[in-house]
């Protein structure tokens, strides 16, 4: 009998697994994601939905909501200006803000979701995990997608017309990473780790092959994945090799537990990451093991820019929160979009698209034009190191 | 060797852990012959609570060492938790007791769900950092580098083990619990109240979660909503690698899946010439469960719960 029962175990546990995959899903979307069957049915109502896509849920949901505060902010301030005047009509912007759990799968549910909300254009989405899969449901739309944080190269390589980012990609960063390792840092022995996401793994192998050309010599290569707590294995593994440096591809969640799991083994090597684990959250989980690690971002160092203090004080007042990494960057795609459809003096999808190419925009995080394929211009790479537990500015590489 | 020994302990304290959220699930099936799957989000609930209790005594009494602020923690975490269960098994399950069997299994299912959920509700949606209140310098023993945690995670769970064997072998409550889970109708006659051991099952395989959700935390340094899910997961296969319902059979169940799985990311590498790599850590705790279930479905120490039939 109990045998019998037990051949019930496997499908049981199936079944858990999807229902609470199921469960995880349930995100109270904004309230403005209500208003869609008002809009379908006035279409010449004068708001325009802007649509703004990031995980609400898990590991990085802190992530997902500084973007969604920094496009907030923007649309905010359109609004208190009195609007978008387009031709003889002023419009009120909207936001449609849509959770896609940092999973591939919810980032192609949530773009159709915004496709259908009847927004004009989209900001997201964070990882370039969703962005990718994502990019393809917006080109198919006509729909402009700005990501103000997704560096993969593949995003703009794929020759949609709709996509674009504002930060600089993980050629640019992975090659950085790899010089600051071997220059300023001096490393002769590199580890390297990747979450084996579209992010960490595409930054890790920039890392590796840069690093390879540069005569730095790759000990280990280690993989985790993006909802892991238990990194000891693995570290076990990297601490024999003896590296200077141990490289990690992938987000502040896994980063910070990570850290703390050197420090435990005893491992003193530096901490290297990309701008997933550039965060204050990052200094938050790891704790005193947090000093070890340097860090870039892909753009510039908000205090470095013009208005970027200008900018954190704000955020701090209306958001109650810190800015953690790529706020400046989602406020600046919203006013990209609001600028290219002054320009476009039109409202509609195809328009904004055909509208954004042209762009040359003077914003928080400096000028904004787009090279052929949509990236941004000139896209600058920042690097941190952690000070008294506090991220601070090293350099910048353009 | 120094690698091997450091990959052995790391999958001791993983396996402690697994053994301590194993023990409820064997404990139950014991008894019930259920499946309890809310059993790892009673642990997220033991791992939150003795969080937010952590916050808040070390802002209280900032100047006080931290295992007692940890200690606080545990002690606040265990009622929570043991309340839980037994609210759990009052709603969920009592009232199915004599229904078919997948009844309270999918009941299970739904109520780790709720849990999640309300976790969620109450505790917010970001990994939140769990206070460092142990140091976490390394000590170097033969080569090999544990921190206190850890030390104290395998000693205690080691202790409670050992007790709870006592427990189960030499005390009254003990041998209730075994004549339950051979036949409860003939228990009830001979005078035992089997409402009361199963409350008393479901209490004790609780607070073992809360103890283990605590341990999990205080290593990893975070908690968050839905943190019992895979570690659930992964005891029950624990559990039935064992021999599900086997009390002895949980605890090596779970010892042997943390070494395997610690044993398994650090060396299958190397043994498969590179074409698996550590990514595979987690496939293999349910390679072991589909092997078990088809090999040797009673589990490794097989089966001592009488056929109830």
């Amino acid at each position: 009998m109990n045998q019998q029962l037990l051949r019930f175990a496997p499908v049981a546990i199936a079944a858990a697994l999807a229902l609470t995959a199921c469960n995880r899903q349930e995100t109270p979307a904004t309230k403005t994601a209500e208003a869609p069957a008002k809009a379908a049915a006035a279409p010449a109502a004068e708001v325009l939905k802007i649509g703004h896509v990031a995980p609400l849920t898990g590991g990085i949901a802190h992530l997902g909501k500084d973007n969604e505060n920094g496009a907030r902010l923007a649309v905010e301030e359109i609004n208190a200006a009195g609007g978008l005047k387009v031709g003889d009509k002023t419009y009120k912007l909207d936001l449609v803000a849509e959770d896609d759990k940092a999973d591939p799968k919810e980032g192609t549910l949530a773009a159709q979701k915004i496709v259908d909300s009847g927004a004009v254009a989209v900001v997201g989405h964070l990882n370039s995990g969703t962005t990718i899969p994502a990019s393809k449901i917006y080109a198919d739309a006509n729909m402009a997608q700005i990501s103000p944080s997704a560096t993969n190269p593949k995003y703009t390589e794929q020759g949609f017309k709709t996509a674009f980012r504002v930060c600089a990609n993980d050629n640019q960063q992975g090659a950085v990473l790899a010089n600051y390792a071997a220059d300023s840092l001096k490393a002769k022995t590199i580890a390297i780790l990747d979450d084996r996401t579209a992010y960490g793994q595409g930054l890790a192998d920039v890392v590796e092959r840069v690093a390879k050309e540069k005569g730095m010599k790759v000990v280990a290569r280690e993989f985790t994945n993006d909802k892991a707590t238990d990194f000891n294995a693995i570290l076990t593994k990297v601490r024999a090799t003896k590296p200077d440096v141990v490289m990690y591809g992938g987000m502040d969640a896994t980063a910070g537990p990570m850290a703390k799991q050197m420090t435990q083994l005893g491992i003193k090597s530096t901490f290297l990451a990309g701008d997933g684990v550039c965060s204050p959250e990052f200094i938050k989980l790891a704790g005193d093991a947090s000093g070890s690690l340097h860090c870039s971002q892909a753009g510039e160092a908000v205090e470095k820019l013009a208005k970027g203090t200008e900018f954190v004080e704000k955020y701090k007042k209306r958001f109650n929160s810190e800015v953690q990494v790529y706020s400046p960057y989602s406020y600046d795609a919203v006013y990209v979009i609001a600028d290219a459809i002054k320009r476009a003096g039109k409202v509609d999808r195809a328009s904004i698209t055909a509208a954004i190419p042209a762009t040359k925009y003077d914003g928080l995080t400096g000028t904004v034009a787009f090279d052929d394929k949509g990236d941004v211009k000139g896209g600058a790479i920042s690097m941190f190191k952690v000070v008294n537990g506090k991220l601070e500015y090293v350099s910048t590489v353009r | 060797m120094e690698t091997f020994i450091q990959q052995v302990i790391n999958g001791l304290v993983l396996g402690s852990m697994y053994s301590l959220i194993a023990l409820g699930y064997t404990m139950v099936y014991g008894i019930l012959n259920l499946i309890n799957f809310a059993h790892g989000d009673v642990m997220t609930f033991g791992a939150l609570t003795s969080l937010t209790t952590a916050v808040l005594l070390q802002a209280m009494f900032p100047g006080v060492p931290g295992w007692f602020i940890l200690l606080g923690g545990l002690l606040a975490a265990i009622p929570v938790c043991v309340t839980l269960s037994l609210v759990i098994e009052r709603v969920a399950y009592r009232p199915l007791r004599n229904a078919p069997r997948l009844a309270p299994l999918i009941t299970a299912i739904g109520v780790s769900i709720v849990l999640q959920t309300i976790a969620m509700l109450v505790w917010g949606r970001n990994f939140l950092t769990y206070p460092q209140l142990v140091s976490n310098n390394p000590i170097h023993v033969f080569g090999a580098t544990v921190t206190q945690t850890k030390i104290a995670v395998i000693s205690l769970s080691a202790i409670v083990m050992i007790g709870l064997m006592l427990l189960v072998n030499r005390t009254r409550l003990g041998r209730a619990m075994r004549a339950t889970s051979e036949n409860p109708r003939v228990a009830s006659l001979m005078g035992v109240n089997p409402n009361f051991v199963i409350a008393a099952t479901f209490a004790i395989g609780a607070a073992l979660a809360a103890l283990a959700g605590v341990m999990f935390a205080t290593t990893y340094g975070v908690a968050h909503f839905y943190m019992g899910f895979l570690p659930g997961l992964k005891a029950f296969t624990a559990a039935v690698l064992g021999g599900i319902g086997n009390v002895p059979g949980a605890m090596i169940g779970g010892l042997l899946l943390g070494l395997i799985e610690s044993l398994g990311a650090g060396y299958v590498g190397e043994l498969t010439g590179g074409v698996f790599g550590s990514n595979y850590q987690d496939v293999f705790a349910f390679l072991i469960l589909v092997a078990v279930l088809i090999f040797r479905p009673q589990g490794l120490l097989g089966e001592r719960v009488a056929d109830r039939s």
